[in-house]
């Protein structure tokens, strides 16, 4: 069995709880890194690390973190990526519920490394009983000197605030998700300046995913090199893969980056359900191009996946059985994003809702000849001309779906 | 007139506005305590929120409507939602919809006449290993089937 790291203690009951999480060893690495640290000695670790984003864009957050201005008469800001929308992903739910504190200590040393004072963990609205969850352990860790006023006797101050979204999957995309903090509609920003210079209140700011921040009190205290060992040379540490679908054991499962994607399906998950066979995978998140049953022979890792022309995106593994029409998944992903566009850009507001409606037409039967065109057409001229990453996540899985899985749709279209 | 807003429900704005380095930025945070409280956010609602963080009426009837869970109309006692994502619909979940419309005698976006049950379908609520899932208000429930649909709606009284 491989090295569990940030589910290790899931098992241990009341872990929420700062008592149990303290007997854990819990915030040694908050003290190693306030008492023995400098931030400039962080940022190296995490970057010698190669923690790349757990959001979805895998961009390796200490060189993020490298981005924000050291000096600058403005407040600096970390804003904790807890919106987790993507379809097929769950993993975030797990540490925040299970282990809050472990995400704190990340925050705290994250906001330490990059002279941060004011940290905003943005949950998805849904998520009610896990903010109060989180600010049931905010209050614990301030009771106990690891938040608020010179910590730990450090000097150095944070105040984390628990925000609640209010349903809507684009304010998952950090510009989107900076707006809707200001109190705005989630309209993703134009890039650049990209928000480590303008970011929250037009301040510098850091974006990270929970899981990104879980890791960081482990590189704290075990050290790049550990880490990297941990999964791939480029690609540091472990994945929680969150698998669900026709599988027997739907759930989370942390393996190292680079585990093969059959393995993942059929000895984690325990293989199909009720003896179905294999018809297709969606690796990363609904936004991930799909993979057909005999592609699935992959190392799951950010660069292998983008080789095989999908990605590993917020690594939620949908596996979907032959008897399972591909229309049925071309017609959730459909739906989904034409409900999610924000409306702001006019290829995706038009596009997502034009081939949600052909869709629609084939599923009632009257699919006509040239529907199948219609909708490639449509998803190409959406991909590439938007600005936020939410118009390339609807085009490319339906792409995908269009072209690997042609013979069967046609099947439904009129001759 | 205006609805009377509880003195408990102002305190507890006050404490979240307090938190923000700018009052509007806690317009998503007010807006839920006010929707608790109220149950929907109309135009007395949007004029008292405004009235509180400074900003026009509009902006906060801006932002209400882009957001899937601040309702402009109050729903049924119990809201029960259900995933109809990709994950739930592998698992079955078409069914539960339409067993859900049987026994409660209404379709989707609908209330029922004595008000106490309101039926939707939303996208992924993050459960997906629980699929298929639902929600009622806040509380999460999974692994659904028919018999566990009906003990849920006998619990909800």
């Amino acid at each position: 069995m491989e090295e569990k790291i940030l589910t290790r203690d899931f098992g241990l009951k009341n872990l929420f709880k700062i008592e149990v999480y303290l007997r854990q060893s819990g915030y040694k690495a908050v003290e190693k890194a306030l008492q023995q640290m400098k931030p400039a000695g962080i940022l190296d670790e995490v970057k010698k690390a190669n923690l790349r984003g757990r959001g979805g864009a895998g961009f390796p957050a200490g060189v993020k973190w490298g981005f924000v201005p050291q000096k600058t008469d403005k407040p600096k800001y970390l804003c904790v990526n807890a919106d987790e929308g993507e379809p097929g992903t769950f993993k975030d739910r797990y540490i925040m519920s299970h282990n809050p504190h472990l995400l704190l200590e990340g925050i705290i040393i994250a906001s330490f490394g990059v002279g941060i004072h004011s940290a905003f963990i943005y949950i998805r609205g849904e998520y009610e009983a896990i903010a109060e969850r989180l600010e049931g352990a905010i209050a614990e860790a301030k009771a106990k000197g690891f938040l608020g006023k010179n910590i730990l006797g450090s000097g150095f101050d944070l105040d984390v605030v628990v925000h609640r979204g209010a349903g809507a999957y684009v304010c998952g995309e950090e510009t989107a998700l900076l707006e809707s903090l200001e109190g705005k509609r989630g309209h993703p920003r134009l890039k650049p300046p990209f928000p480590a210079s303008i970011g929250l209140f037009q301040c510098p700011t850091v974006i990270n995913n929970v899981e990104t921040l879980a890791n960081i009190p482990f590189i704290i205290l075990k050290g790049a090199d550990w880490f990297v060992k941990k999964g791939l040379p480029k690609d540091g540490g472990t994945r929680i893969f969150g698998v669900s679908g026709m599988v027997k054991n739907p759930g989370i499962y942390e393996l190292p980056l680079g585990t093969n994607l059959r393995k993942i399906i059929f000895e984690a998950a325990g293989g199909m359900k009720d003896g179905k066979t294999l018809k297709a995978v969606i690796p990363g998140g609904m936004s991930a191009p799909i993979l057909r049953a005999d592609e699935i022979d992959l190392a799951m890792d950010f660069d292998s996946l983008a080789g095989a022309g999908s990605m590993l995106g917020s690594a939620a593994v949908i596996v979907i059985d032959e008897e399972t029409p591909i229309l049925e998944v071309l017609k959730a992903v459909a739906k989904f994003y034409s409900h999610e566009s924000c409306g702001q850009c006019t290829p995706c507001r038009i596009g997502t809702s034009w081939i949600n409606k052909i869709v629609g037409r084939i599923a009632a039967g009257k699919g006509e000849k040239d529907d199948l065109d219609a909708i490639i057409r449509l998803a190409e001229n959406i991909k590439g001309k938007t600005l936020c990453p939410l118009g390339d996540a609807a085009a490319l899985p339906i792409l995908s779906i269009c072209r690997k899985f042609k013979l069967e749709l046609e099947g439904h279209l009129s001759r | 007139m205006s609805p009377e807003y509880s003195e408990s429900l102002r305190q507890r704005i006050a404490e979240v506005v307090a938190r923000y380095p700018r009052k509007e930025a806690a317009l998503l945070p007010v807006l839920h305590l006010v929707q608790r409280e109220v149950g929907s956010i109309s135009l007395e609602e949007e004029k008292f929120i405004a009235g509180i963080l400074d900003i026009k009426p509009m902006k906060v009837r801006e932002v209400a409507t882009f957001y899937t869970m601040i309702l402009r109309q109050a729903l049924g006692k119990y809201h029960i939602q259900v995933c109809s994502n990709l994950s739930c619909t592998l698992l079955g979940v078409g069914s539960i919809i339409d067993y859900l419309k049987e026994k409660l005698g209404i379709g989707i976006g609908e209330t029922t006449l004595d008000r106490k049950f309101s039926l939707s379908t939303l996208e992924c609520l993050g459960a997906c290993e629980q699929a298929p899932c639902l929600m009622v208000n806040f509380d999460y429930h999974g692994n659904l089937d028919k018999e566990k649909i009906d003990r849920i709606l006998a619990s909800l009284t």
